[in-house]
C-alpha cells in the first residue's frame, strides 16, 4: 500500500538529512506507528506519502503510484485516496462539525444527495451522532479530533495517515481515539500514525517502525515503543540537570562532616 | 452543487474583504473610465474627420495678378495654363483626386458676398480682387501630400493649400487630451492589477486554513483557486460596469443634452459609442483580474 524504496529527503543542501536511505513497506490493512523522537523524520515520512513534498532520492509508491513522479494535477486524486487526521484537529471554526465533514466531500465535488446521506453516517460512525450542528468551540478535544477523523474518513480513504492524534489529549480520551482508529483499520483501511505516546503503542501491540535521525532503526511486527531514557537519571545530587542523552554522570559530592 | 459551493465561497470571500473589495471596484471604475473616455475621444475625432473631412477640399490658387510667388511670373494665370494643370490632374493624378472643378474669380466673388454680405472688416472687395482657384475633391483625404508635391511649383499655381489643416489644431488638441487620459488610465490601472493582487493575496491568506484542508482531502487546482480568482474578476467586472454606466451619463447629460444643443453643427459621440466601448471596458477588466490573478494564485494557493 506504501513503499519506501531508499528513499531520502533533503531539505538543505549540505544539511543533515530528514530522511537517509528509508525502505518501508506498508501492507494494505496494517496498523503501523511511526515512532521516534521530535525530528527523527515521522512528519517528512507522512509529507512525503501525501505528496506534499518529493523524494530527494529513491521512490515512494502509494496505493500503486509512483508519488514522486506523479504530476501536479495528478496529486488531487491521489490524496483522495487518503485521509489525514493532526494534532490541531484543524477544524474549521466558522463551520459546524456537519459542515466541517461535509466541506471534504463538497470540495471535490459530490453530489449533495451522497452528502446528505454520508456525513451522519460517519458522524454516528465516529461517535458523534447527534452533534453535527454543534461548533468546533462547542466540543471537547477528544470530541472535536473525533470530528477530524470524521472528515478524514468520509471519502473512504485507503489510507489513513495521523500525525500525533492524540498529542493533545489527555490518557482516557485518547484510549478512545484510539480505539476508533483501530475500528476504521478493521473495515479494511490502512492506518500510518505517528506518536510519541508510548502508552499506546505498548498496550496496541502492532508493527512499530522506528525512526532516528531519519534512520529506520527498528522496524517490529507487534512491538513496543521502546527503551526511553528515565525522566530523571541516576546522576546523583547534581546542580545542574544534563540535557538528555548526554548521560554523563555528575560528580558526586560528598560532605563529609567536621 | 460545485457551482452553488464556489459562489457561496466567492461570496463568503467578498464579504470578509469588503474594503479591499471596494477599493477595487473603485479602482477600477476610474482607471477605465479614463480608458474609456480615452476611446470616446478618439471616437468623437473620427466623426469630426468623417463629417468635416466630406466638405473640404483642396484649393488649387491659381496666381493672380501681382502675385510674388515664382511660379506666378508671368502674372495671372492663363488658360493654357490652367488647362495644363487640369491635365495634369486628370492624368498623373486620376486615382487620387475624385473631383474637380473650376471656381472663377466671379464665382469666388459671389462666394465671399454671401458669407460676408456686409464686406469683409469694413473694406468692400470686388471681383477682381478674387483669386481663381481649381477645387480638388481627394478619393482619400490622407493623400494631400502627393497632391501638394505634384501641383505645387506648377507654372499658374500660387499655392496647394489643404482646408483640413484649418481642424488641426483642433484634432491635436483632442489628439493631446486622449494621450492624458491614456496616461492616467495606465497609471490607474497599474494601481488597479496591484491592488487586485493584494486583495486576492489577502484573502487566500485569510482563507490559508480552507485551502490547506481542500489540498489535503484532494480538491483540484481549479477548485482551490476558483473563487479567488472569480473574487478578483467579479470586483473588476463591477467596476468596469460603473466606468460604463459613467460614461454614459457623462455622454447623455454632457454632451447629447447639453453641448449638442448649444452648439448644434458638430457631429457628437453619442450613447451608442458608450455602449460599443463599454463590452472593451469590461473585457479589459477580466483581462486585468486575470493577469493579476495569475502572479498571485499560483505562490499562495501551491498544491
Amino acid at each position: 500500500m506504501i513503499r519506501f524504496e531508499n528513499v531520502s529527503k533533503v531539505y538543505t543542501r549540505g544539511a543533515r538529512p530528514a530522511l537517509d536511505q528509508v525502505s518501508v513497506d506498508v501492507e494494505r490493512g496494517e496498523f503501523v506507528f511511526l515512532v521516534g523522537a521530535s525530528g527523527s523524520g515521522k512528519s517528512t515520512f507522512l509529507s512525503l506519502v501525501l505528496r506534499e513534498q518529493r523524494p530527494t532520492r529513491g521512490r515512494v509508491y502509494v496505493a500503486g503510484r509512483d508519488v514522486a513522479n506523479l504530476s501536479a494535477w495528478r496529486v488531487p486524486t491521489l490524496r483522495r485516496q487518503l485521509g489525514v487526521v493532526f494534532q490541531d484537529f484543524r477544524l474549521l471554526q466558522n463551520k459546524t462539525v456537519h459542515e466541517n465533514v461535509a466541506f471534504a466531500l463538497q470540495v471535490i465535488g459530490k453530489p449533495r444527495h451522497v452528502i446528505r446521506d454520508t456525513v451522519p453516517e460517519v458522524l454516528d460512525m465516529v461517535g458523534l451522532a447527534g452533534k453535527g450542528k454543534r461548533m468546533p468551540t462547542e466540543l471537547s478535544g477528544g470530541e472535536q479530533q473525533r470530528a477530524a477523523i470524521a472528515r478524514a474518513i468520509v471519502n473512504r480513504p485507503q489510507i489513513l495517515l495521523a500525525d500525533e492524534p492524540t498529542g493533545n489529549l489527555d490518557p482516557t480520551t485518547s484510549l478512545g481515539i484510539m480505539r476508533l482508529l483501530d475500528r476504521i483499520n478493521r473495515t479494511g483501511t490502512t492506518v500510518v500514525m505517528a506518536t510519541h505516546d508510548d502508552e499506546i503503542v505498548n498496550e496496541m501491540r502492532r508493527r512499530v517502525v522506528e525512526l532516528s535521525d531519519g534512520v529506520v532503526v527498528r522496524d517490529e511486527a507487534r512491538g513496543g515503543y521502546g527503551e526511553r531514557e528515565a525522566i530523571l537519571p541516576d546522576v546523583g545530587a547534581s546542580p545542574v540537570l544534563d540535557a538528555p542523552g548526554s548521560g554523563t554522570r555528575a560528580p558526586v559530592q560528598t560532605v563529609r562532616g567536621g | 452543487m460545485r457551482f452553488q459551493f464556489v459562489l457561496g465561497e466567492v461570496l463568503s470571500g467578498l464579504r470578509r474583504n469588503t474594503t479591499m473589495v471596494v477599493a477595487v471596484v473603485l479602482v477600477t471604475f476610474v482607471s477605465l473610465t479614463f480608458v474609456g473616455a480615452a476611446a470616446l475621444l478618439q471616437a468623437q475625432i473620427g466623426k469630426l474627420k468623417d463629417d468635416w473631412y466630406d466638405l473640404v477640399e483642396v484649393s488649387v490658387f491659381l496666381c493672380p495678378q501681382g502675385s510674388v510667388s515664382p511660379t506666378c511670373a508671368t502674372g495671372e494665370a492663363t488658360q493654357p495654363q490652367i488647362d495644363a494643370v487640369r491635365q495634369i490632374i486628370d492624368t498623373e493624378l486620376s486615382s487620387e483626386v475624385s473631383k474637380v472643378y473650376f471656381e472663377s474669380k466671379a464665382q469666388a466673388f459671389d462666394a465671399f458676398s454671401e458669407r460676408y454680405p456686409d464686406g469683409y472688416q469694413g473694406t468692400q472687395l470686388t471681383e477682381k480682387d478674387m483669386q481663381a482657384s481649381l477645387r480638388l475633391k481627394l478619393s482619400d483625404a490622407e493623400q494631400f501630400a502627393v497632391v501638394s508635391d505634384v501641383l505645387s511649383g506648377r507654372d499658374g499655381v500660387e499655392i496647394v493649400e489643404d482646408q483640413r489643416a484649418v481642424f488641426e489644431p483642433l484634432f491635436r488638441t483632442l489628439n493631446v487630451a486622449t494621450l492624458l487620459a491614456a496616461g492616467l488610465a495606465g497609471v490607474m490601472l497599474l494601481a488597479a492589477v496591484l491592488l487586485i493582487t493584494t486583495t486576492i493575496r489577502l484573502s487566500a491568506v485569510s482563507r490559508r486554513k480552507e485551502t490547506e484542508i481542500m489540498r489535503l482531502v484532494g480538491a483540484s487546482n481549479l477548485f482551490i483557486q476558483l473563487p479567488f480568482l472569480l473574487e478578483g474578476a467579479l470586483a473588476a467586472v463591477l467596476g468596469s460596469l460603473l466606468a460604463g454606466g459613467g460614461l454614459w451619463l457623462a455622454v447623455r447629460f454632457m454632451v447629447s443634452d447639453w453641448l449638442e444643443r448649444s452648439v448644434d453643427w458638430v457631429a457628437y459621440v453619442s450613447e451608442v459609442d458608450v455602449l460599443r466601448v463599454a463590452p472593451l471596458l469590461v473585457i479589459m477588466a477580466v483581462a486585468l483580474a486575470a493577469l493579476a490573478s495569475f502572479f498571485t494564485l499560483n505562490r499562495y494557493t501551491r498544491i
